[in-house]
């Protein structure tokens, strides 16, 4: 009797313990699975991390996340852990990777309100939207899109990332440490704009909200001739 | 003056006698020192009738290069082929491979008796020592006639003008006087006048090994100095990047004596066999140059790596566990590990057996002497080798942005204690140690 009623009770122990214990993910033979590698650090929306901001994939153009890969592997983009991650990767492996991310839909965070004056404010949507014919600069809706959102092929949104990313991207563009194909247009127009013009042009785009638009491709010639990878 | 030899010597020639032995004792560092820095004119090398450079001797050359892994060095992705500037890490400070296409600026106005005088003898045509992270002690094995047919292939490039980068050593080993003494205490030219034995299999897979491989580059143990007593050994060595080259002599590291001929093949040709796979900068030897290597060059390395006498390889004592606080290390597996390797470490393989996620319980890796290599993959996470004609592979994130020391010393010593496992705890001290470039 003692013995049924130890054994229960154990048993009932047991039940409670296993009832507690969490459940461990079961690996499965899918592509999402190949790529858990990258989502986390990078997150469904982008994430910031303890050495910068691990920017969102999702629904960024195929072509343009395809370029930023082969642009980690061969120096053209300087951050050891994506070089050290994508070393082996053969470019039918990248070209995989990119379009899974690019027919993700996620829904954007909300945007952050930016403290900017008003002046500042101005001038950061001038530059956006009619650039700075003086200095050369055009419009940054000339190749990003009207909407901001991207436009095909290979020409990322630039709505719905924080204003550090967006700094330290105009920086490295500025520095030469992020570098395009020659001529390297973004490197130029950084290098033509002054701090205090992409202060603002980052703070200002962190704080528009993201519509619900989609990267489109372009309707009108580019007004600059920009480097391209060979195909 | 006469002594009679009863007499003691009189003390003012004792004295002399002293003084001229004091001289001679304070001339020595003297002259070691004019030996040092005495500059040392060409090796005369005996100028061979230079081959026709045609189709076969280039592609010849092309085959020992991606043998020798000389892109290795000698090219950056992205970057034009043996173009230079690829950075070295040593324990003296960063060298620079250099530029080696036909331009002024790499090897334009060399011959190829002065090709052979750098690989053979470790020395530039003016006469100045080439640094050994140039593996001189393994290509001073290399025969004369392949010697010249990799400079038939580099000489086939397109010259490439960009100016070989400085190296960055600090003094004195940036001092020719360094290399010179380095030379004398630990490089000996090899002997090379012996011609190939076609169908000697084990003799090939040596000459393979020993000279164009350059494993023991790696795989040889060195002293402060970066010098061995036998720079071919291949028991073990430590690299600068923090990743160490386990022991080919002991089958619990990396050594393959007892396994079959066919599993070696595929560790080296793919970077993977059965549940081995090989990662890190071995990865890297696979990718550029043993997956290109033809099946007899593979089965003749393999065969001599079998051969290799059992050595079981140098343990140190483990740390004390007292520091390493095991709960939090089971806790860290379940949150962090646990879905790609399994809750009991075992893993997790496709329907068709083929390893996605390897098993961390009876894991080499996990269970070398040393932690280094653990402590690198688990902080650098990676993709695993694969060839376009495969899907995308497996892939584990980096976490050295998700844990600090002590957590990372808290689920190293958990994988290194857990399912059985007996292998040393891994504290906070212990990371830093692994990952000091300068100690050797």
């Amino acid at each position: 009797m003692r013995d049924t009623v130890l054994a229960c009770g154990l048993a009932l122990l047991g039940a409670c313990f296993s009832a507690g214990a969490a459940e461990v993910r079961q690996p499965q033979d899918t592509l999402a699975e190949r790529l858990m590698a990258c989502a986390f650090c990078h997150g469904d929306q982008g994430r910031a991390g303890p050495d910068g901001y691990y920017p969102r994939l999702a629904g960024k153009p195929a072509d343009y996340l395809y370029h930023q890969l082969l642009n980690f592997q061969q120096g053209r983009r300087q951050y050891q852990p994506m070089t050290h991650l994508l070393q082996h990767l053969e470019p039918v492996h990248l070209r995989r990777m990119a379009e899974h991310f690019a027919a993700q839909k996620v829904p954007y965070p909300a945007p952050v309100a930016a403290p900017l004056p008003a002046a500042q404010a101005r001038r950061a949507e001038q530059l956006v939207r009619q650039g700075d014919p003086q200095r050369q600069v055009p419009a940054c809706t000339a190749c990003h899109g009207s909407t901001l959102m991207g436009q095909l092929p290979a020409t990322p949104g630039l709505l719905g990332l924080p204003r550090d990313y967006l700094n330290a991207q105009l920086g490295a563009w500025r520095n030469g440490v992020r570098q395009a194909h020659s001529p390297d247009c973004m490197g130029d127009i950084a290098r033509r704009l002054d701090q205090d013009d992409i202060a603002s042009v980052s703070a200002w785009l962190a704080s528009q909200p993201v519509p619900n638009a989609e990267p489109r491709a372009a309707t009108m010639p580019p007004p600059m001739a920009c480097g391209r990878a060979a195909p | 003056m006469p002594v009679s030899p009863s007499t003691p010597p009189h003390p003012g020639h004792r004295r002399t006698r002293w003084l001229a032995r004091l001289l001679v004792l304070a001339c020595l560092p003297l002259v070691l020192a004019l030996w040092a820095v005495w500059p040392t004119g060409p090796i005369p090398v005996s100028p061979q009738a230079a081959p026709t450079p045609g189709g076969e001797l280039i592609e010849r050359g092309r085959y020992l290069a991606t043998l020798g892994n000389c892109q290795g060095c000698h090219s950056l992705p992205g970057r034009p082929a043996y173009a230079g500037g690829t950075p070295i890490a040593t324990p003296f400070g960063q060298v620079y491979g250099p530029n080696l296409t036909p331009s002024a600026q790499g090897l334009g106005d060399w011959s190829a008796d002065d090709f052979w005088r750098a690989m053979h003898f470790g020395q530039r045509p003016d006469g100045r020592w080439l640094n050994p992270a140039f593996p001189y002690p393994n290509t001073t094995h290399i025969r004369r006639e392949d010697s010249d047919a990799l400079y038939a292939y580099l000489r086939s490039l397109p010259p490439d003008d960009t100016p070989s980068r400085p190296n960055g050593l600090r003094w004195p080993y940036n001092t020719q006087a360094a290399l010179k003494v380095w030379r004398a205490l630990y490089f000996r030219p090899a002997d090379t006048a012996a011609p190939s034995t076609p169908g000697d299999v084990l003799a090939q897979g040596r000459y393979l090994v020993e000279g164009l491989g350059h494993c023991s580059a790696c795989h040889a143990p060195r002293n402060r100095w970066g010098g061995a007593g036998d720079l071919l050994s291949l028991a073990g060595g430590r690299l600068p990047s923090g990743w160490e080259a386990p022991s080919l002599l002991d089958p619990a590291e990396a050594g393959v004596q007892g396994w079959t001929e066919d599993e070696v093949v595929a560790l080296l040709g793919m970077g993977r066999s059965g549940p081995h796979r090989a990662t890190g900068p071995m990865a890297e030897v696979v990718a550029g140059s043993l997956r290109h290597w033809k099946a007899d060059d593979l089965r003749a390395v393999a065969r001599h790596l079998q051969q290799l006498p059992v050595t079981p390889a140098r343990r140190t004592a483990p740390s004390a566990s007292g520091s390493v606080d095991a709960a939090r290390g089971a806790a860290l597996y379940t949150t962090h590990c646990a879905s790609c390797h399994g809750e009991q470490g075992q893993g997790y393989r496709l329907a068709n057996g083929q390893v996605a996620y390897p098993a961390l319980a009876g894991n080499r890796t996990v269970l070398l002497a040393s932690a280094a290599n653990l402590l690198q993959t688990v902080r650098h996470g990676g993709y695993a080798l694969a060839t376009p004609d495969e899907p995308l592979p497996f892939g584990m994130p980096p976490f050295q942005m998700t844990l600090d020391d002590p957590a990372m010393a808290a689920v190293l010593t958990h994988l290194r204690q857990s399912w059985g496992h007996r292998a040393g705890a891994v504290t906070p001290l212990d990371l830093h140690r692994l990952t000091d470039g300068r100690r050797p």
